[in-house]
């Protein structure tokens, strides 16, 4: 479960403070969430609050994996926070470090497997999980948009995080491929937390907050909001 | 197995085979004379055909070397005669295809493996072996990246008829180009490498 408190996000810019995400108190504990709302309505900011990427101003966020009775703050606890929750970017060739995909798995295993024939052999494992065992020995730069994804996914979830949040994971992806990563994503087992303008991938949540302006102006499960097909179509309908 | 019979050179360590690069290296350009040169040259064609570069692909090595190398021995050859444009033309064909077999018979994370290695001593003064090997190993990544960024920003100021502004290119460029580290240092802040 993800928790923010009175957490609230303000950049300084030559014409003075800006805010950014206006005191948010909210708790994330669906299996899976979607932050809808339009290009710097904040739904960004607030996943990168989830793993310390940005920190609150004033605030706090917590963030308790399931499965483990801790309490982590970002603030405070960085390093076990991005240990426990993993993040995949919109843009997989920023992420992509290594230069083929299997070194690229390999690396986010680097601090479980010390034995390197182990930890090679770990992430041909992740790969095959993912269905990309052929790509192993291939340049990430050579891959396809939805292969260097998948990649990315699996080089995530390589480290095995409690908790994933995805920025934007299926925007720069064509139709088919977007779909294939909405699959992947759906069907872990993992607390996923997803800021997406695909309002399909969105629908197949638990819960869906509408962000706009810094705040959450629409969210499924509160009293009232009837559901996230409700939710959605509002949205749809005021854009 | 199979592939070790084949490819002998990527059985050997690479700390061995980066020793041996340097000391090829010390021996090609202190040794004088056109035959060494043309030994060293026949040794590390060898070794590049070896390496599983195969011929095609050191073909390619040779000719973009050419580019360079041409130039160089008419040059040579008009300076100090045939003899010495044939030494040095060779000599640094040599340790390029040398090089290239190398890097062919190595991957990236034994280089980084065996760099970190080397970093090793440096701790003592504050340096992390783990980080030199990751900046090497992003400066690797990074090649094919640039150029990419290059032709696609060559592209976006064709398309608006400033093919021929420096400007047009450089700026953008640049800026693209730090957008993308910063997406890149946030995605290594994520994934938690550099926090041991």
């Amino acid at each position: 479960m993800i928790e923010f408190i009175e957490a609230s996000v303000t950049a300084s810019g030559i014409d003075g403070e800006r805010t950014i995400i206006h005191p948010l108190t909210l708790r994330l504990r669906e299996p899976r969430i979607a932050l809808i709302g339009g290009n710097g309505s904040g739904k960004s900011t607030i996943a990168r609050l989830c793993n310390g990427l940005v920190l609150p101003a004033q605030g706090r966020v917590l963030v308790s994996p399931p499965g483990s009775d801790l309490t982590l703050e970002p603030a405070r606890d960085g390093a076990a926070v991005r240990r426990h929750v993993g993040f995949v970017f919109t843009n997989p060739a920023a992420q992509l470090v290594m230069p083929t995909a299997l070194e690229d798995v390999a690396l986010s295993l680097r601090r479980k497997i010390r034995d390197r024939g182990e930890r090679d052999a770990a992430a041909r494992a992740v790969l095959d999980r993912f269905g990309i065992a052929d790509l192993a020995e291939r340049s990430v730069h050579a891959l396809s948009g939805g292969q260097q994804q998948l990649l990315a996914l699996a080089s995530v979830l390589a480290a095995d995080p409690a908790i994933l949040i995805a920025d934007e994971p299926t925007t720069l992806l064509d139709l088919r491929n977007s779909r294939m990563i909405s699959e992947v994503l759906c069907s872990l087992p993992q607390q996923l937390i997803v800021a997406t303008h695909d309002l399909d991938l969105a629908a197949r949540c638990d819960r869906v907050l509408v962000i706009d302006g810094g705040r959450v102006i629409r969210d499924s499960s509160s009293p009232g909001a009837g559901g996230q097909r409700e939710v959605i179509e509002w949205y749809r309908e005021q854009a | 197995m199979t592939r070790g019979l084949l490819r002998p050179l990527h059985l050997l360590p690479p700390g061995i085979k980066l020793m041996g690069l340097l000391a090829f290296g010390i021996a090609t350009m202190v040794i004088p004379g056109w035959i060494p040169a043309i030994v060293a040259l026949s040794i590390a064609a060898a070794l590049a055909l070896l390496s599983g570069l195969g011929m095609p692909r050191t073909l390619r090595i040779v000719l973009g070397f050419a580019l360079v190398g041409a130039p160089l021995f008419v040059f040579q050859l008009w300076r100090d005669g045939v003899f010495t444009a044939i030494e040095i033309v060779a000599d640094l064909l040599a340790l390029i295809l040398a090089a290239s077999a190398v890097t062919a018979s190595t991957t990236a994370s034994e280089l980084l493996e065996t760099l970190s290695r080397a970093a090793r001593p440096l701790r003592h003064f504050g340096v992390s072996p783990e980080r030199v090997a990751l900046a090497c190993s992003l400066a690797i990544r990074s090649i094919p990246l640039a150029r990419t960024v290059a032709q696609e920003t060559l592209e976006a100021a064709r398309a608006r008829g400033l093919e021929r502004s420096p400007r047009a290119f450089a700026a953008p460029y640049a800026v693209r180009m730090i957008a993308h580290a910063q997406d890149t240092g946030a995605a290594l802040h994520a994934r938690g490498l550099g926090d041991d």
